[in-house]
C-alpha cells in the first residue's frame, strides 16, 4: 500500500458519512456542477435551485453526489446545508475553512475535500451568472484559492495520462 | 489528539459481528502466542541477553531457540545466519542500506522490482541519492510477474544488488523467483540477491538454498505473531553495515536491547506456521476462491487485481470496485464489523494509490477503488458468509451516493 497516514476523522464526519443530507440529484436544478475526477479519487456534482428575490438571488435548493471518502462525502453535505437558504452573494463569502470548522476541523490531508466542495460551489455561482450574462459586483473575475486548486488537481491527473499516453506511443 | 479518537470510536461502536482481514497491514496475536510471551515480562528473561546473569542468559537461550526454529524452516541455515530486527520494514533497510553502506566505495546498481514494498523501494531509492549508487526499478506485467527477458535487461556488469519479493504483499504473485536469481548469478555470481519473503513465508516455500538467495527477509505479524519483531536472513560471508549505530549485543547488526517476549512470540508463531502447512493452505485457499467468486458473481463492474492462477498466493484477494473509492468503503465495512484496507489515494500519505497496481497496469480510478483481503486459519466460512452478505449493500450504497456513475 502506500505511504499511510492516520486519519481520526470527526464523529460528525461519520455521521454525515453514514446520513448524508440533500444527497441526491435535483429535479430543477438551476445549476448542475462538478468538481474533480474519478482519477483524482474524489468528484463532487452539485445541484443548486436558484429563486430570484428583491434582495438578491437565493439558493433555495441545494443538494449533491459525491465519489470520494468519507471527508468528502462529509464535506459536500455539510456546504449543503451552509448554503441552503443563502443569498449567493452571501454563499459565495464561504470558504473551504469554513467547511472543514463545520465538520469539526479536518485533518490536513483532507482539507482538499472542503476544498473540493466550496470549489464546486464557486464554479457553479460563476456559471449560473455566466449562463445569464451577468457580472455581479460582487463575484470576482479572478479565481479564488479553492477553483484554481481543484482546475489544479484535475490537469495534475491529465497531465500524467498524457505523459503515459507518450511513454505507450514511444515503445509501440 | 485522544480525546477525538475516543470520540470516534464512541460514534463507531461495536458492530455484533467482526471479521478482521487487514493482515497486510497488523493483525491479532493468539492466545497460544501470548502465552508464551508474557513470562518474559516479568518472570524470565527479563534481563539483557548480553550480560552475564541469570536472567540475561535466560533472555539469551529464548533469542538462540527462536534463531533455531526459524532457521529450520528456512532450509536448515546456520541459526546464526539469522538476525532478529524490529520489523519486516527494517529488515528490508538492513539489507539494502546495510549493503550499500558496507560497499559504498564501490558503489553500482541496485536492482528493485516496480511493485516492491516500500521498505525495499525507498532505501534503494536512498542509497541512490546518497551513497552514489544507481537505483532501477524492473517492470512488472499485469499480473505483477517479472519477464526473465526483460530482467535480463536490467541485470549487468554493473549490478551488485537485486532485490525482489517472493510473493508480492498487495497482489499475492508468487514470482519466480530462483529463475530471477539464475540470470543474474549468470551475469555475475557476486551480485547480492536479497527476497523480502514477508509475505511468502508460511505460504510457499522458502528455502534459502533452493532459492539461492543470500539475504531474506520474515516478519513476524504476517504471520499472526507479535508486531515490532522480525528477521533477515544473511548467508554467512555476506558483510553488511548496520544503518543504525549504537551499543551491540546479540545481533552485530541491529544495536539496541533485544526484545524477548516479542521474540519468544515470533518463535511459537512459526512452529504453529509450520505445523499442518499444507492442509492451512488449502483450507484458506479454498475459503479466498469463495470470497473471490462470491464477490466478482454477486456485485457488478469488479477487477481482480493479481494473477487468477497458480501464481497467485492462497491467502491473498485484492478486488477493485468501480465507481466506488476505497477509503469510503473500507469505512462502511468497518461500521459493519468488516475490517480491511484499501489502496486508495485518500488514505496515503501522498495523496497517490497503490504504486503496486498503477505498476500492473491499473488506472489510478481502479487503484482507488481496491480493497484488499488476506485470509488465514482463523477464518470460518461464516466469516466469509458474513462478508458476502454485507459487502454487495456497502457498495450499493456508495454506488448510489456517487456521481460517477456506469
Amino acid at each position: 500500500m502506500s505511504s499511510r497516514i492516520p486519519l481520526p476523522y470527526s464523529p460528525k464526519v461519520l455521521e454525515l458519512f453514514r446520513n448524508p443530507r440533500n444527497l441526491g440529484p435535483l429535479e430543477d436544478a438551476d445549476v448542475v456542477e462538478m468538481a474533480g475526477s474519478p482519477a483524482c479519487g474524489d468528484m463532487i456534482k452539485l445541484y443548486l435551485k436558484i429563486a430570484h428575490m428583491e434582495d438578491g438571488d437565493y439558493i433555495e435548493k441545494a443538494s449533491f453526489e459525491s465519489y470520494g471518502c468519507a471527508a468528502n462525502i462529509a464535506a459536500a453535505s455539510i456546504m449543503t446545508e451552509l448554503i441552503i437558504g443563502k443569498r449567493l452573494e452571501d454563499a459565495w463569502r464561504i470558504s473551504w475553512k469554513d467547511v472543514s470548522n463545520e465538520l469539526g476541523g479536518l485533518p490536513p490531508i483532507k482539507y482538499h475535500c472542503s476544498i473540493l466542495a466550496v470549489g464546486a460551489l464557486k464554479r457553479g455561482i460563476r456559471s449560473y451568472y455566466r449562463r445569464l450574462g451577468i457580472q455581479p459586483g460582487w463575484l470576482p473575475k479572478d479565481l479564488t484559492i479553492e477553483e484554481k486548486q481543484v482546475i489544479e488537481e484535475e490537469k495534475l491527473m491529465e497531465r500524467y495520462y498524457r505523459s503515459m499516453a507518450s511513454l505507450d506511443a514511444n515503445q509501440g | 489528539m485522544s480525546g477525538r479518537v475516543r470520540e470516534l470510536l464512541r460514534f463507531h461502536g461495536n458492530p455484533p459481528k467482526e471479521v478482521y482481514y487487514d493482515i497486510e497491514n497488523s493483525g491479532f496475536v493468539p492466545k497460544e502466542v501470548i502465552d508464551v510471551m508474557l513470562p518474559y515480562f516479568n518472570s524470565i528473561g527479563y534481563g539483557h541477553p548480553a550480560i552475564t546473569h541469570k536472567p540475561g542468559w535466560e533472555a539469551l537461550e529464548a533469542i538462540y531457540e527462536a534463531k533455531e526454529a526459524l532457521a529450520r524452516t528456512i532450509g536448515n541455515v546456520d541459526p546464526e545466519e539469522i538476525i532478529f530486527t524490529h520489523s519486516g520494514t527494517e529488515s528490508n533497510n538492513l539489507a539494502i542500506l546495510g549493503y550499500a553502506l558496507r560497499n559504498r566505495a564501490r558503489r553500482g546498481k541496485i536492482v528493485v522490482s516496480s511493485i516492491e514494498h516500500l521498505s525495499v523501494v525507498f532505501p534503494a531509492q536512498h542509497a541512490s541519492e546518497l551513497l552514489g549508487f544507481k537505483a532501477v526499478l524492473v517492470p512488472v506485467d499485469d499480473n505483477g510477474l517479472i519477464d526473465p527477458e526483460v530482467f535480463k535487461a536490467y541485470v549487468d556488469r554493473e549490478t551488485v544488488l537485486v532485490s525482489i519479493q517472493l510473493v508480492n504483499h498487495e497482489i499475492g504473485t508468487i514470482q519466480r523467483l530462483r529463475e530471477l536469481v539464475d540470470i543474474a548469478k549468470d551475469v555475475n555470481p557476486d551480485i547480492v540477491f536479497h527476497t523480502d519473503a514477508a509475505d511468502a513465508y508460511g505460504w510457499v516455500q522458502v528455502d534459502v538454498k533452493k532459492l539461492n538467495v543470500d539475504m531474506m527477509t520474515i516478519s513476524s505479524h504476517k504471520i499472526h505473531g507479535p508486531r515490532g519483531v522480525g528477521a533477515l536472513y544473511v548467508r554467512s560471508g555476506i558483510e553488511l553495515e548496520s544503518p543504525l549505530k549504537g551499543q551491540l549485543s546479540v545481533e552485530r547488526l541491529w544495536p539496541g536491547v533485544e526484545n524477548i517476549p516479542l521474540i519468544a512470540g515470533f518463535k511459537k508463531a512459526v512452529e504453529i506456521t509450520f505445523n499442518g502447512f499444507d492442509s492451512r493452505i488449502d483450507y484458506v485457499r479454498r475459503l479466498r476462491d469463495k470470497l473471490i467468486k462470491g464477490i466478482t458473481s454477486t456485485v457488478p463492474h469488479t477487477l481482480v487485481n493479481g494473477p487468477l492462477n497458480e501464481y497467485r498466493v492462497a491467502n491473498n484477494a485484492n478486488i477493485s470496485f468501480l465507481f466506488v473509492e476505497g477509503e469510503a468503503l473500507t469505512i462502511e465495512l468497518s461500521l459493519n464489523g468488516i475490517y480491511v484496507s484499501s489502496g486508495s489515494a485518500c488514505s496515503s500519505r501522498v495523496l497517490e494509490p497503490s504504486h503496486v497496481l498503477l505498476a500492473i497496469g491499473r488506472k489510478h480510478e481502479e487503484a482507488h477503488g481496491s480493497i484488499l483481503f488476506k485470509l488465514t486459519r482463523y477464518h470460518k466460512e461464516e466469516d466469509v458468509d458474513y462478508t458476502l452478505e454485507v459487502l454487495p449493500k456497502a457498495v450499493e450504497r456508495l454506488r448510489a451516493v456517487s456521481p460517477w456513475k456506469p
